[in-house]
This record gives structure tokens, sequence and C-alpha cells, in this order.
């Protein structure tokens, strides 16, 4: 029983390997990078555009407006960033559809990367918005014995974004694969659908909670909207 | 028993018992925060988007302590390394 993608090898040379993580994240990178760039080749502003340019537009609108929810003030920055976390996962997700397609997402590594990606961010999207002093005097924000709290909070919420994803990724292939196994008629394709469901809505999590965790390190101190919740987990 | 009937039959029931235990707290939990939710909605309906919003980001929250427990037990039952060491120790004795 496969745990990971990462076990499935394709091709072997020395210390470089091909797994199959690697293979279909780089397939899901080939289907977004192209499927974009045929469709923006012409952008129109008049009423008469393709419906994969509608498609795209609802996707990015609806992602900016999430950011601004979360009380990001110029989403735009932002976008480049978060849409692409969304992206990938909701692509990673939706793409178990196809058989024989194991979600690069199921494999602790791609978690670890996006999640160590938001980690590097947070501090990045934190300077730049606010200074160098002025970003490291937070940690040290109610009092000075708060410092190692704060770098331990970072840490663990990292590590708890890149289990949560690959624990909800890796339990929906299992089961399918189990279910397989055992009654392979009706009952995989019920659990298929929660997968998809579970995948969707995993892939929301990572995306606002990176936004949350942004907004937190940019926020100015006399703009905190009160509806938007900074979960410490 | 010897040590490599021990570790496989700890590694099995407690894979067993973290999974078991491990949900019920999140399953509880989950439950309290969906009702609380169901709550605010029926009082403030045109504060759904950020009460559902808040919600599944809540819910993505405590899910992901069932989520440790399940990876664990998955651990324990698929990539254990003590049974793994304990099977290499046996074959390696075997082959002597």
């Amino acid at each position: 029983m496969r745990l990971t993608p990462d076990a499935l090898i394709f091709w072997q040379y020395g210390f470089f390997k091909i797994n199959a993580t690697i293979l279909f994240t780089w397939i899901l990178m080939a289907i977004l990078v192209l499927g974009a760039a045929f469709i923006t080749r012409r952008l129109v502003t008049g009423h008469e555009r393709s419906r994969w340019q509608d498609l795209l537009e609802i996707v990015v609108t609806a992602i900016m407006g999430q950011i601004e929810d979360v009380g990001l003030q110029n989403p735009r920055r932002y976008l480049a960033f978060l849409g692409t976390l969304f992206l990938f996962i909701a692509a990673a997700a939706l793409s178990t559809v196809i058989p024989g397609f194991e979600p690069p997402t199921a494999s602790l590594s791609t978690t670890v990367a996006l999640a160590f990606c938001v980690l590097v961010a947070v501090p990045l999207f934190g300077i730049s918005g606010r200074g160098l002093l002025a970003y490291l005097k937070t940690y040290v924000q109610p009092t000075p014995i708060m410092l190692p709290f704060n770098i331990i909070s970072e840490v663990s919420r990292t590590l708890a974004l890149a289990v949560r994803l690959f624990g909800n990724m890796m339990s929906g292939t299992m089961i399918i694969a189990i279910l397989l196994s055992i009654t392979p008629l009706v009952f995989p394709i019920v659990m298929t659908m929660l997968g998809l469901l579970t995948g969707m809505v995993q892939a929301y999590i990572f995306t606002i909670l990176a936004a949350v965790y942004i907004a937190a390190a940019t926020q100015n101190n006399n703009v905190i909207k009160p509806s938007s919740p900074a979960p410490q987990s | 028993m010897d040590a490599l009937t021990w570790i496989a039959v700890v590694s099995i029931i407690m894979a067993g018992l973290t999974t078991g235990f491990g949900t019920m707290g999140p399953a509880l939990a989950e439950g309290k925060a969906v009702s609380v939710a169901l709550t605010s909605l029926a009082q403030q309906p045109d504060a759904s988007a950020t009460i559902t919003r808040t919600l599944f980001v809540g819910l993505a929250m405590i899910e992901s302590t069932a989520i440790y427990c399940f990876v664990v037990s998955m651990i324990l039952l698929f990539a254990n390394p003590f049974w793994n060491a304990a099977i290499a120790a046996a074959a390696q004795a075997a082959g002597k």
C-alpha cells in the first residue's frame, strides 16, 4: 500500500530521480501555464469575449474579492502568490478525477514546499509593507516574553498547513484505493465526490490561511478590520 | 513473544486506538461550531458570507487535529520505522 506518490519512481540516475510527484507536478504546471497563456493571448474589453476569458475573469475576481475580505488593502499585490497557491492546489484536487493520476499534494514533500513558500512569503510581505524594524517589532508585540512563543507559532502554523493539506489529500486517495479493492462499483464514486469536495475546501483553506497570516503581518495599527479573524493554530 | 511480534501487536492496536479516540474530540467540537454558526446565521442572514467563510476556516482548523491522528495511524501501519528495522535485523539474522 503506497503512502505517497514519492514512492513510485519512474526513472533514476544516481541521485536524481523522477518520481510520480515530480511528474504530476510538472504536468499540472504545464496545463495551468499553457492554458493561461492561450486564453490570455488576446484579451478584449468589449462584449464579444470568449468563454474561457469569462471563466478566468470570474476566478480572478473571486480570488481578489476573498483577499479583500480578509483585510488586505491592495489585493493586486498579493494576487499572484495567493492566486497561484489556490489554482495549483485546486487543480491538483480536481485532477483526481482522471484515473491513474495521483495528486502531487498527496505527498508530504509538495505540501511542505507550499507551506515553506508561505513561511517565506509572510515576512517578505510584512517587511515590504511595514519596514524591517516595524515588522521585527511585531515579534515582541504584547511583551518581549512572547518572543519565543511568536517564533514557535510561526513554525507550528507552517507545519499545520503542510500536514493538514497532506492528510486530507492522502486520506482521500487512500480511501478510494482501498474501496476500489473492496466494493468497486458505486461506493468509490461517492468517495471520489467527497474527495473532490474536501480537496476544493482544502485549497480554499490553504489560501485563506496564507492570506490571514499575510494580513496579520502587514496590518497597519489603525486599519484593523474587526471582522477578520487571525487564528493561531 | 519475540520483539517482532510485540512491535506488530502494539502498532496495530495503537493505530486503531489513535484514530478511534483522536476523531472523537474534533467531531464534538465541529458539531458545536456548526450549531453556533447556524444560530448566528438565523439571527443575521445578511452576514452569511462572513459567517460561512469563518465557519469553514474554523472547521478546517478543528479537522486538522483529527488529520494529525490519522497521519500517525498511517505511519504506524504503513511506514513504521521500528517494524522496518526489526524486519531488517531478522532478515540479517536469518541470512547469516
